[in-house]
């Protein structure tokens, strides 16, 4: 027996158990071979290809494409991991409609871009679904490195070390591998096990040894690690949550979007995800969007974002903006939260404020609206702890704007220590970013731990 | 509206587009659905001999070579004539020439190179009705291993042999299907017109392997692991037939040799080329046997309407006009001088044009305008070769520029002359300075 739409408050069950499945299928399925073959004929080959320069990891995008329409997709697969050993889930989750598809030449021309990301994800489920490995680790250089995070950029750091003949031993806090991969992203983006399946083609190298339940500030610090470790690279992301700085926020009710997202990516059985009647989603990145679609798709009767700016300013793609509309979200601009109403500590609703810009700064007009609400979540941007930087011995690396301060090749203001992905100042917080942060780490490290690269 | 009825050598079709011999053509059922569709009329496919019809393989006859998107550029075959009874052609020809008496049927001939074979075999064709008939001295393959198809059409005197024998015998017109697999297109047809043919049609098949299937090593088509070569045609031959046809009819031995053009026509641009360069009519099959019949519907309409736009009034107003231009190398004018010019609002910025200039040509494309990604020709570099205009994607997004007379040329310091100067005259020409001495 279902709940129903209609039920108050927040409930598990509220759709035909058959529906979950259907709701939450790949939200791109991939090409078959024909579908393929048709796409990667429409590449131009391009010189000096806009879409390879608008790639964080710079991929050969051409290149690749080409191998794809010759009937190569292995020598297709092997160009992209040569750039991106997550190209896999790259290919799934980048928003490929402000990166590579923005700047393709048919999207200039046609206003029709050449499909990268879905032909990326052609090449490269073939590879694995052959399990083939590209790389051989170079004779062992006898350093060891440790790596804090396996998420994207500790994976792609902890690889790139071992295919240069480190052994790498990567720090988890999480009892599963993937970070972001694993316990972030919308579940119809990668679906089948994906982020665990890309974990154990990554590590299969060899050489990478990873321990789960390990947190940096609390089972180690960057100091017991330099003083153990040849270098160290931390990769750790954003553990902490931006507050609504609202009234009554911790009533029954008012959330972490990031939680729930983890929560719907580790639950076994979908239907027992609860959800609220009516939700309110508060942040206007791709966590907002991915919480309220989500929301949408466990039976939610009534889903709006409320973004404090305009359209134009949202993190979240316009692609992924039509998604959630298409979707039945709603997304409302230009009202920030003032205070959560709740009823016997359970929440009930939102009083939110409209807001203006008034000489490029935000103010609140002081005009309000309150929204009924049995769920809001909090997606207003996520923080580095960085109390767990400072294991107590005054070893924590410089900040810049709350954020690991980094260089040109990821190195902190600490000497043996290198950061890479969300963790750090100026990055994009985007997969493939954090990517791409690793592997030059890594190149980064090799370079100062052996001789112009030579062990 | 432009009248677009085909008068060649005496035969009258509704249009100039005719289906060539092949399988499209090989009984009535295809040919009522073609003069269904429009066709203006037919080649019969190739009839043989009395007696026990050829055998076709019973494998694949196809090869294919794609553009993107498996476009189909170019299709080989080794498929032979018509492997149904000659009795059985005959009566379907007599009937369909009965029910569609305003298209052409003009029924393909190939038979041993004996004069008794044809002398048996022309008034049974003529008893039919036919319009005339086509001498296969093309085919390349499996008939020319038995003395016949391009056999014949390689050596001249057996062309001139054969076509004398069937104007001796025939009242029809007699159109001689010339083979490309020759070093000269020119003497086959200079021995046609000899033997006294009415019309030359080109370019039958060329001798061709499409591909090698790489888990067996077999040229494909493959029967039973083993491949011969074929007959290649499609669009890919297209600028091989053209220029065959432009070279018969400029020359002055055949003066108004009529010309039935053949090769690759998918459009009716195609067929307007082929015309312009001398043929009286064109020949169409790749097209068909890729699209169907109903192809002949655009080629009708893209005439006419190019015709109307044009003010050209009937085909005799465009047949032949671009032969007057067709000429030796040598009689180019050296002081026409051309820049490429890219449509910075038509640019997409894929950057080809520059990788060819730069890495195959002559490093005359910049990469870079102010500062940004964008392409530029640079004046003083281009030697006007028209690489970049043909490697765009876009059309008409690079174009060629003549610099006017009194202009300099950048890459030469040279001031534009308004003189036509050719390669006989000029100075680096060591023939020039004999003539002149």
């Amino acid at each position: 027996m279902t709940t129903g739409q209609f039920k108050d408050g927040i409930a598990a069950g509220r759709l035909e158990p058959a529906r979950y499945a259907d709701n939450f299928s790949d939200l791109h399925p991939p090409l078959d071979d024909h579908e393929a073959l048709v796409e990667a004929d429409r590449c131009y080959f391009c010189y000096d290809a806009p879409c390879m320069q608008a790639c964080p990891t710079s991929i050969d995008i051409p290149m690749f494409i080409r191998e794809i329409a010759t009937g190569n997709p292995i020598g297709s697969a092997k160009t992209i991991f040569d750039q991106n050993i997550l190209g896999g889930m790259c290919a799934r989750v980048c928003p490929t409609e402000t990166l590579c598809e923005e700047v393709c030449v048919r999207e200039t021309a046609e206003g029709k871009p050449v499909q990268i990301g879905r032909l990326q994800r052609y090449a490269t489920d073939e590879a694995m679904r052959q399990g083939k490995q590209f790389y051989k680790r170079a004779e062992s250089t006898g350093r060891k490195i440790a790596v804090v995070g396996a998420g994207p950029a500790g994976l792609a750091c902890a690889h790139r070390l071992a295919v240069n003949g480190h052994d790498v031993v990567v720090l988890e806090a999480k009892p599963k591998a993937g970070g972001l991969n694993e316990y972030g992203i919308a579940a119809y983006k990668t679906v089948d096990g994906f982020a665990q399946a890309e974990v154990d083609y990554v590590t299969a190298i060899g050489g990478i040894e990873i321990r789960y339940g390990q947190a940096l500030g609390r089972d180690f610090s960057i100091a017991s690690l330099t003083g153990e470790y040849d270098a160290v690279f931390l990769g750790m992301g954003l553990a902490g949550v931006n507050a609504l700085r609202a009234g009554g926020e911790d009533a029954d009710g008012v959330e972490n979007a990031v939680e729930f997202i983890a929560g719907l990516r580790q639950a076994q059985d979908l239907s027992k995800m609860p959800v609220g009647r009516r939700v309110v989603v508060i942040g206007g990145g791709m966590t907002a969007i991915d919480a309220a679609i989500q929301s949408k798709l466990l039976g939610a009767e009534d889903v709006t974002i409320c973004y404090r700016r305009g359209k134009d300013r949202m993190n979240a793609s316009e692609y992924e903006q039509d998604l959630a509309t298409a979707n039945g979200v709603t997304i409302r601009h230009w009202l920030q939260p003032k205070k959560v109403v709740a009823e016997g500590g359970k929440v009930t609703g939102i009083e939110l404020e409209y807001t203006a810009e008034k000489d490029g700064k935000l103010i609140g007009t002081g005009e309000t609206l309150t929204l009924a609400a049995d769920q809001v979540f909090k997606a207003i941007g996520q923080t580095l702890e960085a109390g767990s930087l400072n294991g107590g011995d005054n070893t924590a690396p410089e900040l810049e704007g709350g954020r690991i301060r980094v260089d040109g090749e990821g190195r902190t203001s600490l000497a043996k220590v290198w950061a890479g992905g969300d963790c750090i100042a100026g990055g994009e917080d985007l997969t493939v970013s954090a990517v791409a942060h690793g592997r030059d780490a890594a190149e980064s490290i090799h370079r100062s731990l052996t001789s112009n690269g030579r062990a | 509206m432009a009248d677009i009825r085909n008068n060649f050598v005496g035969i009258k079709s509704p249009n100039p587009f005719w289906l060539a011999s092949a399988p499209p053509t090989d009984k009535a059922y295809n040919v009522v659905r073609a003069f269904q569709a429009g066709w203006g009329g037919v080649v019969w496919k190739t009839l043989g001999e009395e007696g026990p019809p050829v055998v076709n393989v019973n494998g694949p006859r196809y090869g294919a070579i794609y553009g993107a998107d498996r476009r189909l550029l170019g299709l080989n075959n080794i498929e032979l004539i018509t492997d149904r009874e000659l009795q059985t052609n005959l009566r379907e020809i007599k009937q369909v020439k009965k029910d569609w008496p305003d298209r052409a049927i003009v029924v393909s001939l190939m038979v041993p190179c004996e004069e008794e074979s044809w002398k048996a075999i022309l008034p049974v064709v003529e008893e039919t009705g036919a319009d005339g008939i086509e001498l296969n001295f093309g085919c390349p393959h499996g008939m020319s291993e038995r003395g016949m198809g391009s056999a014949v059409g390689q050596v001249p005197e057996y062309v001139e042999m054969v076509v004398r024998w069937c104007k001796a015998n025939t009242r029809m017109p007699v159109i001689t299907k010339l083979t490309p697999n020759i070093t000269d297109i020119r003497k086959p047809a200079r021995a046609a017109h000899a033997g006294g043919t009415d019309a030359v049609s080109l370019i039958n098949t060329i001798n061709s392997i499409t591909s090698v299937d790489l888990d067996n090593f077999a040229p494909q088509p493959t029967i039973d692991g083993k491949g011969t070569h074929g007959g290649y045609c499609g669009p890919a031959v297209k600028p091989i037939a053209m220029s065959m046809v432009s070279e018969i009819a400029r020359d002055a031995e055949t003066p108004g040799l009529p010309i039935s053009g053949i090769g690759g026509i998918t459009t009716w641009r195609d067929a307007a080329e082929f015309m312009a360069l001398g043929a009286g009519n064109v020949q169409v099959c790749t097209a068909a046997m890729t699209y169907g019949f109903k192809i002949v519907q655009e080629m009708i309409s893209g005439l006419s309407n190019w015709m109307d736009e044009k003010g050209h009034k009937s085909l005799d107003d465009i047949i032949g006009r671009a032969v007057p231009n067709v000429t030796d190398w040598q009689y180019l004018n050296l002081n026409y001088i051309t820049k490429a010019r890219i449509d910075q609002d038509l640019c997409i910025k894929c950057g080809r044009c520059y990788i060819a200039c730069e890495d195959t040509s002559h490093q005359a494309i910049a990469n870079t305008i102010d500062g940004q990604r964008g392409f530029e020709v640079i004046d003083a570099e281009c030697v006007a070769c028209n690489l970049c205009v043909d490697v765009c994607p876009v059309e008409g997004c690079i174009t060629m520029e003549e610099l006017q007379p009194g202009a300099v040329d950048e890459r030469t310091g040279k001031v534009v002359e308004a003189d036509y100067a050719n390669w006989t005259t000029h100075p680096n020409n060591p023939m020039a300075k004999v003539a002149a001495e």
